[in-house]
């Protein structure tokens, strides 16, 4: 082996390239949708059970500042993995597979879901 | 030959295969009920009852449902055997997620359905 190989261990200095970065986010995202799932299932079940429960989703989501960040959350998990996702389909389909096109998918997916972020943001708030 | 015993369908081609179909799926649901609640901003209890006792909705939201609880399971063992490699902790983990996914198979379910 090559002993004057350059090492580079130093972990702050060492970055996943973006398409690790999109892929590693589109991890995380399932994470917090499989977290946020909890709350949604609740939310199903209480608004269909009676017209009070209902009530209490829709005051929930109107009033409650911590049930409304939990819902932006759980949307922009939603939003990330949707479009993370479609672009992996779209990859699946042999389109952009090249080192250019992973890039340009990675910066797309990053994009799109900023601007569904700020979208949810507006739709919860 | 190493053969998994704890992946959705014991093998990792057919795994790949129900992640994207699954995926789909609630790809399309998630359309729709976003859809839904952005086109009736003032939804009541009685339009919002009606909807799922509508058929086709409870059978799109069951269906919704179960492929959630098994791309759930394919991405999240996915996760754990890429990060926890000490058996038993892995092992708790999938036991969590298993009854975890099973509640929310459940009292969604009994939701769609009892509606």
């Amino acid at each position: 082996m090559n002993n004057n190989r350059p090492v580079n261990l130093d972990l702050t200095t060492i970055w996943l390239p973006i398409t690790g970065v999109v892929s590693f986010a589109h991890r995380v995202s399932g994470i917090v949708l499989f977290i946020g799932a909890a709350f949604l299932v609740w939310a199903l079940d209480a608004s269909l059970s009676s017209a009070a429960g209902f009530a209490q989703v829709k005051q929930l989501l109107a009033e409650n500042f911590i049930a409304q960040f939990i819902v932006w959350g759980t949307l922009c998990a939603l939003a990330y993995h949707f479009v993370a996702g479609i672009k992996h389909l779209i990859m699946d389909a042999g389109i952009g597979e090249t080192k250019e096109g992973g890039k340009a998918g990675a910066y797309f997916t990053l994009i799109v879901s900023a601007v569904l972020f700020v979208l949810a943001g507006v739709w919860v708030w | 030959m190493v053969k998994s015993v704890t992946n959705l369908s014991r093998s990792g081609l057919s795994d790949w295969l129900w992640q994207r179909v699954s995926a789909v799926i609630i790809a399309a649901y998630a359309v729709f009920i976003v859809g839904v609640l952005l086109a009736n901003p003032d939804m009541d209890y009685a339009s919002w009852q009606a909807l799922f006792q509508t058929t086709w909705v409870q059978i799109f939201s069951f269906l919704a449902v179960l492929a959630i609880v098994g791309h759930a399971w394919i991405g999240l063992w996915t996760v754990a055997t890429d990060y926890m490699k000490p058996l038993a902790v892995r092992f708790i983990f999938l036991a969590i997620l298993g009854v975890t996914l099973f509640t929310y198979l459940i009292v969604a379910g009994r939701a769609i359905w009892g509606a």
